[in-house]
Parts: structure tokens; sequence; C-alpha cells
């Protein structure tokens, strides 16, 4: 929950009196021209900048994807995905990783260092993050960047699949992130909200 | 203790992967060794000779500082280890602790064969590698909010220096008296303030490391 949000980034006002409630099963997507100020926002949601005015709320366990990808180039895939689970405390088994991954579509590159593999493999490694730290809200700043038609499709079946799971997706993106209409799992969802930023 | 291990053993692999960046500290501290060893006489070394490995031990920290984060910062691994780690405190403990293992850890080990380059007396040489045991960890949790702070500005170096050197001075002086003293006899004064200075900064750094960090995203 985002309450009277306003950011100033190099004297320019992006935003302000921004509210934005994000409940369960919800998916919003910002949109805007670029420099409209949706990865600021993002940020803010996520808790990395401190907004100029205004709270931010959150109840829930968050995840965040941004243009950098928090990837290191001189690991692997299943040494990023790994590394970031045990930073949370938690054990991962080895089969979950490996699932997450070749889910992903990176199961056979797991075990080649990120700086080898090419800018759509690396998001992908990076998108399997979420599957392995299961937080309710995930932030994403265009997710689908760099990847193919494949890749693209898997991430809107992971979003349907998360809010099916009562999960809440926050997603500053230029391509619709809701799954196809007619889809099985999208009849139930709450119809997706679109916050536009900019003049 | 999961967490700290947990980054430990990352930065040390990552680290592993590349090893011209991490073994550049001692690499320069050698060469300084060296080369203040040939272009300096025995006469005027003779005597300052622990002093001398104190303030290049100093100075490969210092570089050594700059890239703590750096790397981390570029490819967003930076703003993971923020958002993920509970409690952050730890994970900045297993990451500065990864550093000193990597940067300064190597300098205390050679500092005895240093001191020797450098035609210092080899009495009191243990004192002069159990000073720097107990003051390099310091320099680098001191060093770690300096770096922390400038990650987001993306000119670290000379900032980072005139930042943080007023604060390396005190373990500066307390190592260089205890390692000079040595020959003499009185140390312990020097070393009980060197480990109390150890002690406070591993209590209060890593809080302010990840305060500083969260602060440096602010751009």
């Amino acid at each position: 929950m985002a309450e009277k949000l306003a950011c100033t980034v190099g004297g320019r006002r992006l935003f302000r009196d921004l509210d934005l409630v994000v409940k369960a099963g919800d998916l919003v997507e910002i949109r805007g021209s670029n420099g409209s100020g949706k990865s600021t926002l993002l940020r803010c949601l996520a808790g990395l900048l401190e907004p100029q005015a205004g709270r931010v709320e959150r109840r829930v366990d968050m995840d965040y994807l941004g243009h950098k990808l928090g990837v290191s180039a001189r690991m692997t895939p299943l040494e990023n995905v790994r590394w970031l689970v045990g930073l949370r405390g938690e054990k991962a088994a080895a089969a979950a990783l490996d699932a997450a991954l070749s889910r992903l579509g990176v199961g056979a590159a797991r075990h080649d260092l990120c700086g080898t593999l090419s800018a759509g493999q690396q998001r992908r490694a990076a998108l399997a993050r979420l599957l392995v730290c299961q937080t309710e809200l995930w932030l994403l700043d265009e997710p689908l960047t760099a990847l193919d038609d494949a890749g693209s499709t898997l991430v809107r079946e992971l979003v349907a699949d998360h809010r099916a799971d009562g999960g809440a997706v926050v997603c500053a993106t230029h391509r619709a992130l809701s799954s196809p209409a007619g889809g099985s799992a999208s009849s139930s969802l709450p119809a997706t909200r679109i916050v536009t930023l900019g003049p | 203790m999961s967490i700290l291990l947990t980054q430990f053993r990352r930065d040390l692999l990552v680290a592993m992967r590349n090893r011209s960046d991490a073994a550049s500290p001692l690499v320069f501290f050698a060469l300084a060794v060296l080369l203040l060893g040939l272009g300096t006489g025995a006469d005027a070394l003779g005597e300052s000779a622990p002093g001398t490995v104190w303030i290049l031990a100093l100075f490969a920290n210092v570089l050594a500082m700059e890239s703590v984060f750096r790397r981390d910062g570029e490819d967003g691994t930076l703003e993971q280890m923020l958002i993920h780690a509970r409690p952050l405190f730890v994970a900045v403990l297993g990451k500065l602790a990864a550093h000193w293992v990597l940067s300064s850890l190597p300098v205390v080990l050679l500092s005895p064969l240093a001191a020797y380059l450098l035609h210092g007396s080899l009495v009191g040489i243990e004192v002069l590698a159990l000073s720097l045991l107990l003051g390099t960890p310091t320099l680098t949790l001191i060093g770690a909010i300096g770096a922390a702070l400038t990650v987001g500005t993306g000119q670290g170096g000379l900032l980072l220096s005139i930042l943080v050197m007023p604060f390396y001075v005190p373990v500066l002086i307390f190592g260089a008296s205890a390692s000079t003293a040595a020959a003499g006899g009185e140390t312990a004064f020097a070393l009980l303030w060197l480990a109390a200075l150890l002690a406070a900064s591993a209590t209060a750094a890593p809080f302010a490391v990840g305060k500083a960090l969260a602060i440096g995203q602010d751009y």
C-alpha cells in the first residue's frame, strides 16, 4: 500500500499525490512514456528509494527485479539463486532450484557462468529467483526486456500462476502482462489495473 | 550464522573467479616493499621499518576498499542483498570478512618478510604481525562505511581516501607504536587499544554500512 507518494529526481517532479493499494491477486501495470518515473515508482515501492513525501507500507515480503538483474556474471545461474535463498536464511532443496531454473528454460545452462550467457538467458536466470523465493509481492521493472516470444509467454504464465496462488504483481511495462483472454486461470482473477504516469 | 557464511563463501567464490582483482592489494604491497627496500639504504630505513610496513598495509587496504561494493553495485546484486538479507548486518559482516581475508590477510602474513626486506630488526617482528592482525580488520570495517556511502556516486577513489583517512589515523598510531616499541619492551598497551578499536568497530560498523548502503541507493 502506498499513500500520497511524491518523487523528485534531479529536480524534476515525476509524480505526486500518488495513491496505490495492492491486494492479493492483483496485477498493477505501470504505464508511461520513457522518463515518466515508472522505475522510480517501483524503487520507491521496493524501499530502495526514499520518497520525498508520503509513505510506503508493506505488510508482506517482496521481491524486486530491476534493470540491473542482480545476477553476478561470475557465478552460474544455480549459484546465483542459491546465494539469494541462503541470504534469506532459507534452505532450498537442490531439486527445487533445478526445477525453477528448468521452468525458466535455463536448466541446461545452470552450471555455466552467467557472464557467458545471453541477455535473455541472464534475465531468465534472474526470474528464476521469483519462483524460488516465493514472496507474496513481485515488483517487476520491464520484465519482458530481452526475452523472446516464448519467454514473454512464460512470464505471463508465471504472473498468472502467482496471482492464482494469492500473490500480487506490480509491473512497469510497455507490453500488457495479463494472460491472453480466455485462459482458465485468468477468469477468476481481478482485472488488471493500469496506472499511467506522466503528463 | 548461515547467512554470514552464505555471503562469505559467495564473495570468495566470485573473487577466485577474478583473481587479478583479488590479488591487486597484495601485488601493490609487495612491489612497494621491494622498491622501498631497493631505493633506500639500510641506515635510513632500519628503525622505521615497522612503521613503514604499517603505512603500506594501510594504503593496500584503502586501495582494495574502493572495489568492495563496486561490482555488486553495477550488476544489481547489492540491491538484492539489501532486499533479501535478513538481517542485513549479518550479510554485511560476511561480505567484509571475505574482503578482509582476500585483501589484508595476505599482507598480514607477509609482514614479517616485508619488515626483514626493509632492514628492520627481527626482534618484535611477531608483534608487528599481531598488531596488523588486530588493526587491519578495523581498517576494513571503517573503510567499508566510506565505500558504502560512495558506491552510488560512481567515483570512489580519491573521495573515499579523504573520507576515511582521518578515522584510519588512530589505528595507524597504535599499530605503529606497538610494533616500534616491540624492540624496546612495552607493547601491551597499544595492542590492547587495537583490540578495543576492533571490538568497537566490529560491533557498530556492520549496522552503519547497511544504513550507508541503503542511503547510497538514493541517486
